[in-house]
């Protein structure tokens, strides 16, 4: 034969330079909207697209703080609190699905109900719904016990949303433990609280990771409850955001692209951080006997 | 020092007696393995004595003390798990210090027992490592440390040695028994395997399906096999369970008519009763319990050569008489040809006899 063949396992120049353009289609977006929120008001409309321009930080200020009609006065926007908003809510809604759905995980896990399974499709069925469906019965609920824009009523709401996913995500990093190993801790004179504490939990430390990112990413990006239960105290960025569209220049393509990379940011810090969790949770198999 | 007990102890697992009705005494600094087929309901004991399982009925005793009620926690008991169950997430020196913290010994007690346990079981160079990155042979040792740290009232062995190979097993069952020689406590280890049950174990519990066949010493269990169970199930190659009918009993002989042969089988006579004249009876005579005959007598047996299996040091063959299979084990110089007819003369002091409910007969 002519051709030499490659090392196994390894990939040709071909199929990387084919790799790397898949990579770039799916990022371009992205990489879109970082430019567009450099960019003067007519360079993001400008035609045929401009790639080469002086970028501007003028689009992050008016994030903050800007004239609602042209040569008004300068307001603020408080989209201060609205980044605290979301952070805050996504953050404690996580944190508290995440401790309350553990506990349940390993109890579905590890001390089964006679028809486990069933309880476990129950809870799945919570996330079956479309929001859509739910929006009215809990926007009267919110009504009536007045939970309607507070930061109470909201994270109650995300970390109920979030739970059901984190039960199930923990239950199966739970099962993976062999119960042994729990055994080996009894007979070694600990309690059960630390059987879980000092045992257990250590062990799904990856897909604790996994799940908060997860969680994260999805109350994160919420948008309907947000419109509807929140105030002009607790208001997310995503609602705010949609709020900014329009105005007596038509739409502000600098403006949004700016609050989308500053919303992109925490979002990818986390995941960053996380990573190397995030992979090990995620590919599962994660405990070695 | 403490003893374990074990009285009338039931486990049901739905309608299905996991354990059935045992009873079992391990005395102080004694051995007991338990031994038995998978299934048997073993480690199902072990885990009651353990307090990981709740027995349906009856009662265990340790040091004479009642301990239905004690969680495993509170047992005092230390056990090796089969599949080690190490701590995945600790160091080896984390792992073996791990039952000490709920003793509340101070940080310097802890590193010193750590540092000796180390020592003895050679493995100070991997103190540092997680479970993950150490050799099946060094895990076994973490999980045996992990147990002999603490001074507990007995020891728990689920099949300690299953997950090694042949040459480590070797190794390593000569250590477990040099180690629980030292340590002098009541210890059950659970086998499947006869060899390590009668290596290692002072005395033997034979199970099946729940049920305890035999206690005996290793010595014992091979010499006088209960039932035909035990007997079949203690000692390699297989012993022989031959359907019989007697014929007539004087003295230290028994006609029979065995495989449609007659026989006259040497047992030995206490003067207790034989079995009567014209009971149905099994024989029990293991491969290694035959003479090769040169010429036919009355208390011989005829057979064809069916299949010559060498095992080294001796020969198994497996000889046809009438429609049974009978295993012979000769030595392994005996040139044997198959199809060749022979006749083989079982040894005086080598026949069991087992009544028509398969219960051992001392004649």
């Amino acid at each position: 034969m002519a051709r030499r063949r490659r090392e196994i396992g390894k990939a040709g120049w071909g199929r990387t330079a084919m790799s790397a353009v898949i990579s770039f289609i799916y990022f371009f977006p992205v990489l879109w909207i970082i430019l567009t929120a450099f960019k003067t008001h007519t360079d993001a409309l400008a035609i045929p697209p401009k790639f080469l321009f002086t970028p501007t930080l003028e689009n992050f200020a008016n994030v903050f703080s800007r004239a609602y009609q042209r040569g008004g006065e300068e307001i603020d926007t408080h989209f201060d609190l609205f980044f605290f908003n979301s952070i805050f809510i996504a953050g404690t809604s996580v944190l508290l699905a995440l401790a309350v759905g553990t506990l349940a995980a390993y109890a579905f896990s590890r001390f089964p109900l006679r028809g486990n399974d069933t309880y476990m499709f129950i809870v799945l069925t919570t996330r079956m719904l479309p929001p859509i469906i739910v929006i009215i019965p809990i926007f009267l609920m919110f009504r009536v016990t007045g939970m309607s824009g507070t930061y109470a009523g909201i994270i109650l709401l995300y970390a109920a949303f979030n739970l059901p996913f984190t039960i199930w995500m923990m239950k199966s990093f739970f099962d993976e433990i062999p119960p042994e190993v729990e055994d080996a801790a009894r007979m070694d004179g600990s309690s059960e609280f630390k059987v879980f504490f000092k045992i257990c939990l250590p062990l799904v430390k990856a897909g604790l990771a996994a799940t908060a990112v997860f969680g994260l990413i999805l109350t994160w990006n919420e948008f309907l409850f947000a419109l509807l239960l929140t105030g002009m105290q607790t208001r997310t960025v995503p609602v705010a955001m949609a709020q900014t569209i329009g105005g007596d220049i038509g739409v502000r393509w600098g403006l949004l692209a700016a609050i989308e990379t500053l919303f992109l940011i925490p979002v990818v810090l986390v995941t960053f951080l996380l990573q190397n969790q995030l992979l090990r949770g995620v590919t599962f198999g994660t405990i070695r006997r | 020092m403490a003893d374990i007990e074990l009285r009338n102890l039931t486990k049901l697992f739905g309608k299905l007696a996991a354990v059935d009705d045992i009873d079992l005494d391990v005395e102080a600094g004694e051995v007991m393995c338990l031994l038995g087929p998978s299934g048997c309901g073993k480690t199902t004991t072990l885990r009651l004595i353990g307090g990981l399982e709740q027995e349906t009925a009856g009662d265990i005793f340790i040091a004479g003390k009642r301990v239905n009620k004690l969680r495993a926690s509170q047992r005092d008991i230390a056990m090796v798990f089969q599949f080690y169950a190490l701590y995945p997430s600790l160091t080896v020196a984390e792992n073996l210090a791990f039952p000490l913290h709920a003793e509340k010994l101070s940080k310097a007690e802890i590193a010193q027992r750590v540092a000796h346990i180390a020592d003895v079981l050679e493995l100070s160079h991997a103190l540092n490592r997680v479970p993950g990155r150490l050799a099946e042979g060094e895990k076994q040792r973490v999980a045996v440390g992990r147990a002999i740290i603490r001074d507990p009232q007995c020891f728990l062995f689920d099949e300690p040695l299953s997950r090694l190979d042949v040459a480590l097993r070797q190794e390593m069952r000569g250590q477990i028994k040099q180690l629980l020689g030292d340590l002098h406590k009541a210890t059950v280890i659970v086998t499947h395997d006869q060899i390590e049950a009668l290596t290692i174990g002072d005395r033997i519990a034979v199970m099946r399906d729940g049920v305890i066949e035999q206690v005996a010493s290793p010595h014992n269990i091979f010499a006088q096999p209960a039932n035909v169970f035990v007997a079949g199930f203690i000692g390699t190659p297989q012993m022989n369970l031959l359907p019989a009918r007697g014929i007539a009993a004087d003295g230290a002989r028994l006609r029979t008519r065995l495989l449609d042969q007659e026989v006259t089988l040497p047992i030995e006579h206490r003067g207790a009763d034989l079995p009567r004249a014209d009971a149905t009876m099994t024989v029990g005579i293991r491969p290694r319990g035959f003479n090769l005959a040169t010429e036919a007598g009355p208390d011989t047996l005829a057979g064809t050569v069916d299949l010559v299996e060498p095992m080294g040091a001796e020969t198994l063959m497996h000889l046809r008489v009438g429609e049974a299979d009978v295993r012979v084990v000769t030595g392994y110089r005996k040139a044997i040809a198959v199809g060749r007819h022979l006749r083989v003369r079982p040894r005086a002091g080598q026949v069991h006899i087992f009544d028509d409910t398969g219960q051992r007969v001392e004649p």
